[in-house]
C-alpha cells in the first residue's frame, strides 16, 4: 500500500468508539462515505464483508459501526452502540454477509443501498489500519480514495480536454488539488476522475463542472465528519 | 524542511537545525498539514485530555466490556500497587493505566487510538504515568506525545500498524516502541536515547501474532497492553543506562513489516490462530455465537 502522507493525528489518534481502530473507526468512516454516494434517503442496505472484516465482525463492533456511519454517526458517537436499535427504529432495512471479495485488502466491505427515491447504489472500500480507510469502488467504476479530503468524483467521457476543462475551473475558484486520478474501463468508452482538494467545494463550482458535455455525472464527498 | 520518513532524517533535522524531537514533529506537521502550531498543540492537548478521561473511567470497579471478558482489572492492579510489589509502584502504575484504557475500549467507550484502538492503552499509560510520578506539566506530556508520534509514523510509512496486515507486533509492537521513546525523552534522554529504547522495544515484540478470542479486542489484548507498557519502562531505562541496539530502528522497522508479510493470515486478526484457536477460546466463540443467534 502507497501512504501517501501520514499526520501526527493518524498516530495519536483518532478520538474514537472502541474497540478497533480498522474494524469500529474505520468500519464507521466507509459507512459515512457510503451514505454520502446516496442523494435520497437510505431504506435498505445489504453489508457484504470480506477476510479478517466476515470473520470478526461481530466482536469487533464492525456490523454496529458500519451501520452507524450509514446512519451519519462520526467514529467517536457513542451511540454507534445503539445502531441497531436506531436503525430499525427509522425504519433502515439491513442485513450482512460473509463473502470472498477476491484480491482485496483483508479489512474490506462492500455496501450496496438502495434510497427512497429507489437509486441503487454501490461502494466497496477497505479500513487499511489506525482507522484510515481506502474507497476503490463505487457503482462499479474503479477508484481510489481515502475520504481524508474534500473529493469530487466523475464520470467522463474519455476525451481530450476533459481533466484541463475541470482543473481550470478549479482553478478559478483558487481550489488546489491535492490528488488527482483518472481511471478508465478503455480507451474511449467511460472513465472517471477522482480529485481530492485542499479547499471546500461549494455547489456552484460542481454545477459548473456538471455543466461541461462530457462530464456524465458529479459526486462530492465532504470529508466534514468522517 | 521538516520532512521525515525516518529515524535517521529526523535525527539528522534536529542535529542540524538545532532542534528538540517534539519541535521537529510540530514544524513537520505544520507544513505537511497547513495546520498552525497552536491549533496542532490544542488538538495534542484535546486528545490528552481524552486519555487522561479514558483512564479515570476505565479505573472503576465495574467497568465490563462488551463480549464480558474483561472489566475490572485495571482497579485490581492499582489498589494491589500500593503493596511492596514484585515490579515497583511506577511499573505497575503503567500498566494499571494500559488496562483502563483497554477495558473502556472495550466497553465500546471513548478513547484515543494510538497508533491503533486495540493497544490504545500503552502510550497514555506510559506518558500519564510518567507525568504523574515526576511530576511534570501537561506540556512535557504533549512533548512525550509528540515524540511517540514522530516513531509512530515511522513505522507507518515503512511497515504497517494494521493487526489485519502485520499482526499484534504492528499494533502492540509499535505503541510499545512509541511509549518507550516518549519516556526516554521525558525522562531527559537523548534523541538517540528515544530511538534506541524504540528499537529494543519493538524488537521485544517482534513476531507477536494477533489471535483475539472470538474476535473481540479483549483477550489477549487487554492484559498485552499492560506487559507492553511495562516492557516500554523497561526499554526506555535500558537506554538512559547507555545500552545501545545493534540494528538501528530503521532497519527493526523493515524487519517487523517482513515478519508480518510472513505470517500466516490465521495470526493476522482473523481469530483462527494463537489463542484465538485454544479449546477455551473455542468454546467461549461458540457460546458467543449462540447468544449472538437468539438475539
Amino acid at each position: 500500500m502507497i501512504v501517501t502522507s501520514v499526520s501526527i493525528f493518524d498516530i495519536i489518534g483518532p478520538v474514537m468508539v472502541g474497540p478497533s481502530s480498522s474494524h469500529t473507526a474505520g468500519a464507521a468512516k466507509i459507512g459515512s462515505v457510503a451514505r454520502r454516494v446516496c442523494k435520497g434517503k437510505i431504506v435498505e442496505v445489504d453489508f457484504y464483508l470480506h477476510g479478517s472484516f466476515a470473520q470478526t465482525y461481530k466482536g469487533h463492533g464492525t456490523a454496529k459501526a458500519l451501520l452507524g456511519g450509514i446512519l451519519g454517526m462520526s467514529p467517536c458517537d457513542e451511540r454507534i452502540r445503539d445502531s441497531y436499535k436506531i436503525a430499525a427504529e427509522q425504519g433502515i432495512r439491513f442485513s450482512f454477509h460473509q463473502v470472498d471479495l477476491g484480491d482485496v485488502h483483508p479489512n474490506t466491505v462492500k455496501i450496496v443501498m438502495r434510497d427512497d427515491r429507489g437509486e441503487k447504489h454501490e461502494l466497496i472500500g477497505s479500513s487499511v489500519g489506525g482507522g484510515k480507510i481506502l474507497i476503490t469502488n463505487i457503482d462499479g467504476m474503479e477508484m481510489e480514495f481515502t475520504a481524508e479530503y474534500p473529493t469530487i468524483i466523475n464520470k467522463h467521457l474519455d476525451k481530450p480536454g476533459t481533466v484541463a476543462k475541470v482543473s481550470s475551473i478549479l482553478a478559478r475558484y483558487d481550489i488546489n488539488i491535492a490528488f488527482l486520478k483518472v481511471f478508465r474501463q478503455s480507451r474511449g468508452s467511460l472513465a472517471s476522475m477522482v480529485i481530492e482538494t485542499d479547499n471546500k467545494v461549494t455547489p456552484e463550482i460542481l454545477e459548473e463542472i456538471q455543466a461541461i458535455p462530457t462530464i456524465k455525472q458529479i459526486m462530492f464527498i465532504d470529508a466534514n465528519g468522517i | 524542511m521538516c520532512h521525515f520518513n525516518h529515524a535517521l532524517e529526523i535525527l539528522n533535522l534536529c542535529r542540524e537545525h538545532n532542534l528538540s524531537l517534539p519541535e521537529v514533529v510540530l514544524r513537520s506537521e505544520a507544513c505537511e498539514t497547513g495546520r498552525s502550531r497552536e491549533e496542532i498543540w490544542s488538538l495534542l492537548e484535546n486528545n490528552f485530555k481524552v486519555m487522561e478521561e479514558s483512564i479515570m473511567k476505565g479505573l472503576a470497579p465495574d467497568i465490563k466490556s462488551v463480549g464480558g471478558l474483561i472489566g475490572g482489572n485495571a482497579y485490581k492492579l492499582k489498589t494491589y500497587a500500593q503493596n511492596d510489589t514484585l515490579s515497583g509502584s511506577r511499573v505497575l502504575k503503567a500498566a494499571s493505566y494500559a488496562l483502563a484504557v483497554s477495558e473502556v475500549n472495550a466497553a465500546m467507550g471513548k478513547i484515543v487510538a494510538a497508533p491503533t484502538a486495540g493497544s490504545s492503552g500503552i502510550v497514555p499509560g506510559v506518558i500519564i504515568s510518567i507525568k504523574e510520578e515526576k511530576g511534570l506539566e501537561v506540556a512535557d506530556a504533549i512533548n512525550g506525545l509528540l515524540v511517540a508520534a514522530a516513531v509512530g509514523k515511522i513505522i507507518a510509512v515503512n511497515a504497517t500498524l494494521s493487526g489485519a496486515e502485520g499482526g499484534c507486533q504492528a499494533e502492540v509492537g509499535a505503541a510499545a516502541a512509541m511509549a518507550a521513546a516518549a519516556a526516554v525523552f521525558m525522562s531527559g534522554g537523548s534523541d538517540e536515547m528515544c530511538f534506541e529504547a524504540a528499537s529494543m522495544a519493538l524488537k521485544g515484540l517482534l513476531g507477536l501474532v494477533c489471535d483475539p478470542v472470538a474476535g473481540l479486542v479483549e483477550v489477549p489484548c487487554s492484559k498485552r497492553n499492560a506487559l507492553a507498557a511495562a516492557m516500554a519502562l523497561t526499554a526506555a531505562d535500558m537506554a538512559l543506562a547507555g545500552i545501545k541496539s545493534f540494528i538501528p530502528f530503521d532497519e527493526v522497522v523493515e524487519a517487523m513489516y517482513r515478519v508480518g508479510r510472513q505470517m500466516s493470515p490465521d495470526l493476522r486478526e482473523t481469530a483462527r490462530g494463537g489463542c484465538a484457536a485454544t479449546p477455551t477460546a473455542l468454546a467461549f466463540a461458540r457460546r458467543l455465537l449462540e447468544q449472538d443467534n437468539n438475539l
